[in-house]
Order: C-alpha cells, then sequence, then structure tokens
C-alpha cells in the first residue's frame, strides 16, 4: 500500500512539473485516427496551422479504445495542459466526469455539448452544409437517385442524412434519397471494404451522386463511386482531390477552424455554447480545379442563392438531432 | 424483389464471402494440425498492408501479392515458433499477432508514404481486375441461368476463383492424400504420428505456413482487390467472422464454403436493406449483421449437431523421453 502511494506520489509530483513547465495546449483525437483525410485530420490541420503560426507547439494523443477516453483527459489535465481540446461526440461522458474535478482548466468539445462552467461546445450546422451537397447531388443526378453512406448509425450521422435528403427533395422532389449506415460500432468508420459494397449496393438501385459521411470508411465510398463511374460527395475536410473530375463536391465542416480558435484564445477560452454554421463558414461545400468541371456555373449560382437564403432565414434546414425525426427520410 | 435484385445480392454475397472463404481455410489447416490461429485477422491485415505497399511501389499487382503472402507467412513463422518451437500458449500468440499486425501497419504506412496510415491509391495494373468469363455476354439472354453465369459467376477478380477453387483441392489434400492424412493425426493424436516416425514439428510448420499463404491471399484481396489500397484497420473483424465460420463449418473444407456463402450472403442482404419488413415486425440491420454470431454459438452450443475441434488442438506436442 504504502509502496502504491510512493508511486502514485512520484507519477503526481513529474506529472505536476512537467505541467508547470509547459501548460501547452492539448488536443485529443477519435477513434478514427489523426489521419483519416476527414474530420480528425481536419482537426489536427487546425492545430498545426496554430502551431506554425505562433511557433508554440501542442500535445496530442490518438486513442485506440473508448476506454482511454477519461484516462487521456485526466493525464492532460494533471499535466497542466490548457486548453484540452477533444475531436468527437464520443467524449462527452469522459467530460461529464472530467470537467468539475479541474475547474481551472478549459476544455472544448467537438460536435457535443457538455454543460459545464469551463466547457465551450462546438457544434456545427451540418444539416445545413449536407442540405447544399445534398440540393447539388440533385441537380447533378440523371437517374433521380441519390445516396448516402453514414458511418457509424448516432444522431449525429442521422442529422447529415436528414439535411442531406431535404436539400435533394428541395432541388427536385422527385428524388429518391437511398440512405444506409455502415454499422453500429466504431470499426464502422474504418471499413472501406464495407463502404465500397454498399456504394455498389445504392448503385444497383440506381443512385448515380453518393454522399459519404463515414470517417474512413467514406475512402472506400469514394474509390468505388470513381470505379464504377458515378459521382461521389466527400466530408468534413475537401476531398475533392482523391479522384479528381469524379468527387462533386465536398461538405466541409471546419474543424479545423473550431481547433485553431481554441488553441488561439488560449487557457482562457470563453466557454459556453458555440455554433459554427454557414453564416460564420462554419460549414460549406468545396470548390477548386478537381471539381470546377463537374459544378456548372448556373448550378453554383443557385446554391449561392440558397445559402445566402438559409443564412438568411428565408429556409429553414429541419436538424434530426432537435427532434429524433426527418420530414424528408425514414430510418 | 425482383430477380435482378436477387441476383445483385447473390453477386455481391460472393464478393464478402472470399475474404471469409480463404481466412477460413487457413484457420482449417492450421487448427486440423492442432495450432489454433486467431491470428488470422493480423496475418489479413499484414498482407493486406504489404500487397498495397509494394504494389504500388512496383507497379505490378502479382509482385505485391507475393510481398502479401510474404508477410502473412512471416508471421505465420513467429506463430510457429512461439507455439510450435517454444511451446507457447497459442491463443495468447494469436493475440499478439493481431495487436502486432494492427499497429505495425499503421506505423510503417505513415512512415514510408506520409497519408496517414494508408497507402496511395492503386491504379492500373497495381491492382486486380474483375475477369468477365468466357461466353458471360453471348449467354446472358439464356432466361434464369445466363444472367446468373453473366451477373454472380462471371465478373470477379482471379483471386476470388483461385478461392473457391481451393475448397476442392483442400478436401484432396486433407482427405486423399498421405500428407492430409498425417495433417489430420497430427491435430488429433501427435504421439500416435511422432511413433509412425513423422516430424509432429514439421507437419505443424508446413500447415501454419498453407495457412500463412492463405491469409496472405485473403488481405491481398482486400487490399488489392476489392478495395484500391490499405487503410487502418482495414479487414474490420473478418477474421473473426472466419473463425467462426470454420467452428460453423465443423473444420470441413465444403462446408466451410457454405458458411462463409451463407455469412457472405447475410452481409450482402445487411448491405442491401437497412430494415426488412416481415408482416408488421421490423427486423433491424444490426441484426442481420449479428446473425453469424448468433449461429454460431447456437452450433457450440450443440443445438444443431456437435462441433468437435480437433483433439490436440491448443496444446503443444512434447515428445515423450
Amino acid at each position: 500500500m504504502t509502496l502504491m502511494q510512493k508511486f502514485l506520489g512520484a507519477a503526481a509530483g513529474i506529472a505536476l512539473s512537467a505541467g508547470a513547465a509547459l501548460a501547452e495546449p492539448a488536443i485529443i483525437f477519435d477513434l478514427g485516427g489523426k489521419f483519416d483525410k476527414s474530420f480528425n485530420e481536419a482537426a489536427f490541420n487546425g492545430a498545426t496551422r496554430w502551431a506554425e503560426e505562433t511557433g508554440e507547439s501542442f500535445r496530442e494523443i490518438e486513442l485506440q479504445s473508448d476506454a482511454q477516453r477519461e484516462q487521456a483527459l485526466r493525464r492532460f489535465a494533471e499535466a497542466g495542459s490548457n486548453p484540452i481540446v477533444m475531436a468527437g461526440f464520443a467524449f462527452a461522458t469522459a467530460l461529464g466526469e472530467v470537467a468539475g474535478d479541474y475547474p481551472d482548466t478549459s476544455f472544448v468539445i467537438i460536435d457535443m455539448v457538455v454543460d459545464a462552467p469551463n466547457v465551450r461546445s462546438v457544434v456545427f450546422n451540418e444539416h445545413e452544409g449536407s442540405y447544399l451537397v445534398g440540393y447539388m447531388a440533385a441537380q447533378a443526378s440523371k437517374n433521380n437517385t441519390v445516396g448516402f453512406i453514414g458511418g457509424m448509425d448516432i444522431p449525429l450521422i442521422r442529422k447529415f442524412a436528414c439535411g442531406y435528403a431535404q436539400g435533394a427533395k428541395a432541388a427536385n422532389p422527385d428524388t429518391k434519397v437511398i440512405a444506409n449506415m455502415t454499422g453500429t460500432t466504431p470499426a464502422a468508420w474504418n471499413d472501406p471494404v464495407k463502404g465500397g459494397e454498399l456504394t455498389r449496393a445504392q448503385i444497383s438501385q440506381g443512385a448515380d451522386v453518393v454522399y459519404a459521411a463515414a470517417g474512413g470508411t467514406g475512402v472506400g465510398v469514394l474509390q468505388t463511386a470513381a470505379d464504377e463511374g458515378i459521382l461521389s460527395i466527400g466530408v468534413d475536410s475537401n476531398q475533392n482531390y482523391l479522384h479528381p473530375g469524379k468527387v462533386l463536391t465536398s461538405m466541409t465542416k471546419r474543424v479545423d477552424n473550431a481547433v485553431y480558435n481554441a488553441f488561439k484564445d488560449g487557457p482562457g477560452l470563453e466557454t459556453g455554447f458555440n455554433v459554427m454554421g454557414l453564416a460564420n463558414d462554419g460549414v460549406g461545400y468545396a470548390m477548386d480545379d478537381n471539381n470546377a468541371s463537374l459544378v456548372s456555373g448556373e448550378m453554383e449560382a443557385t446554391v449561392e442563392a440558397i445559402k445566402a437564403k438559409i443564412v438568411g432565414g428565408e429556409i429553414s434546414v429541419h436538424d434530426y438531432t432537435s427532434d429524433e425525426s426527418c420530414p424528408a427520410l425514414s430510418f | 424483389m425482383d430477380f435482378l435484385t436477387i441476383l445483385q445480392i447473390l453477386d455481391s454475397s460472393v464478393r464478402l464471402a472470399v475474404p471469409l472463404l480463404l481466412a477460413c481455410l487457413a484457420g482449417l489447416y492450421s487448427e486440423r494440425a492442432g495450432i489454433f490461429d486467431i491470428g488470422l485477422e493480423g496475418k489479413m491485415l499484414a498482407a493486406a498492408f504489404a500487397s498495397a505497399a509494394i504494389a504500388y511501389v512496383s507497379g505490378s499487382v502479382w509482385i505485391g501479392l507475393l510481398a502479401g503472402i510474404a508477410a502473412s507467412m512471416a508471421l505465420s513463422i513467429v506463430h510457429g515458433l512461439a507455439s510450435i518451437t517454444f511451446r507457447g500458449n497459442q491463443l495468447i500468440s494469436g493475440v499478439a499477432i493481431n495487436f502486432l499486425a494492427a499497429g505495425l501497419t499503421v506505423v510503417v504506412a505513415q512512415n514510408w508514404f506520409k497519408q496517414g496510415g494508408r497507402t496511395p491509391t492503386l491504379e492500373g495494373p497495381a491492382r486486380f481486375s474483375e475477369i468477365t468469363l468466357p461466353f458471360a455476354d453471348a449467354l446472358s439472354g439464356i432466361p434464369v441461368l445466363g444472367p446468373l453465369y453473366a451477373e454472380v459467376i462471371s465478373g470477379h477478380t482471379i483471386i476470388a476463383y483461385v478461392a473457391f477453387l481451393f475448397v476442392p483441392l483442400t478436401w484432396w489434400i486433407l482427405f486423399r492424400t498421405r500428407f492430409g492424412l498425417r495433417l489430420r493425426a497430427v491435430g488429433e493424436n501427435p504421439a500416435a504420428v511422432d511413433t509412425a516416425g513423422i516430424s509432429v514439428i514439421w507437419l505443424r510448420y508446413s500447415a501454419i505456413l498453407i495457412c500463412g499463404v492463405l491469409c496472405g491471399l485473403a488481405g491481398a484481396y482486400l487490399a488489392t482487390a476489392l478495395q484500391a489500397g490499405f487503410t487502418k484497420d482495414m479487414s474490420a473483424g473478418r477474421g473473426f467472422i472466419a473463425l467462426a465460420a470454420l467452428i460453423f463449418a465443423k473444420w470441413r473444407p465444403v462446408p466451410a464454403l457454405y458458411a462463409t456463402l451463407l455469412f457472405g450472403f447475410l452481409a450482402a442482404v445487411a448491405t442491401r436493406f437497412q430494415t426488412i419488413n416481415i408482416g408488421t415486425f421490423r427486423v433491424p440491420v444490426a441484426f442481420t449483421e449479428s446473425l453469424p454470431y448468433i449461429l454460431t454459438v447456437v452450433i457450440l452450443a450443440g443445438f444443431v449437431g456437435k462441433a468437435i475441434p480437433p483433439r490436440a488442438g491448443g496444446a503443444p506436442y512434447v515428445k515423450e523421453r
């Protein structure tokens, strides 16, 4: 027992001294991994941009299992990292436990709301961005059928699907939307083979544009779509470059800005609710050289007009997470 | 549900069954020789990475395939050293191989290609392309059988056809050759084989090397035939489903084909239909996806005949002095 206490004391001592010396910000990536070409990579890019601009450094960890969430949070908090940014909705429970124990540390959680005085909850209006790409998908579709492939079946991903379906139906009420989820466990974020198989299944049902909101699984969706000669839509980061001329657009979610802002604001950052939507460029659609040939000027103009209407409040896009239901799509 | 939908589901079943079948046969050789192998998953993953990486660097999928097989065999030898030569616990060695492969592939890929633990996208000759069997177009006019041939049987990659050829081949090797008889004997009663003057060690090593080759094919199929490159953890538990299929098939090659086709079919159905309505009852997709595991538990519980593993399985062989 005494030996154990000594060990713990020594460990805490080391942790505290290290923390006092560094006090640098920290970021925790979710199970998809730092380089998922999507959500976590966007977070990493934001952190890197901050580091390059300020010349300072940050601490980071990639989780390997759900069990590490609380452990990783406590480790960074003990080590004096401040603020601590969590990329992912799945940290909510762990953060709820931990936040109260470290009142002097600021936490930032992305994609989820945790009600605590020292937590900033950043949420994105993914339904608005998805609405825009859904609108574009329906315009680009020749068969009037568009597909959606989600990662793990959670309300957040249904929010993407619901916004997408609303956009597609708004562009053309006859559009058929096929929605599939890859799975119900975190493995669903990293199964490109299944993503490819889902894409083939949707193609055989007539889909000629598919939207992947599925982390690493999306790589398989975009690949199969390119192989089979249909269009795809990327997510979170700009994925147009993965298959030039075959990716219609990407629904960008500026997770990088959320991380960058948090790091820039530093330890005393403003806590509370932080909504990133179309109005403040938190979400949007990606245009570059790779998809210029796919999106006509007319199409872009229409989408810009729709975007202005959403920002102006003329069009309101239903948020699945507000009442767990979707008017345009049944799950 | 129309005929075309059924064909598409069957086509998808075949694609999804191939990696399971290869891994299942790999496990069959190993376990029939008395070496439990839960490292199938890890070997597939290592092979997927090696085949994609080398195919990208060399530009030839065949060289990639060889590299995948080599990587998988290397892990087989590690398993052999731990569990045959040094008589360690076979399950622990298998778990270690799974962890080793999951971590090492990502680390090496990140260091090598700097694309975040994945390999660059493979194109052209660096990938297996789909083969259209002779007369597929000509015969597609014949009702029922024609489209069945053109859609389901034709249009897969070479590895898929090799996988199906391995079923009769495995049956022949195990039940019609001297090597097969000895292989099975070494899994049931190694002492008897040893008494007959045949090397138990050599037989078990050859079994796990065959296992390595087959896992290598399975991994290469994932990364260079179904997909165009390696991504982290891309085997996604298929090695474990293959083990379930092996128990389901009661360690026999032809039932292994049926078991993996059934599991592939269930996966294809789950892929195609998010929910299935039977009358007013709604079957969620999660249920269809978990059916392989439920069926295996039912089999293990002894409801549908008995699944008896090879008797000497899991125990290292210690020569009598």
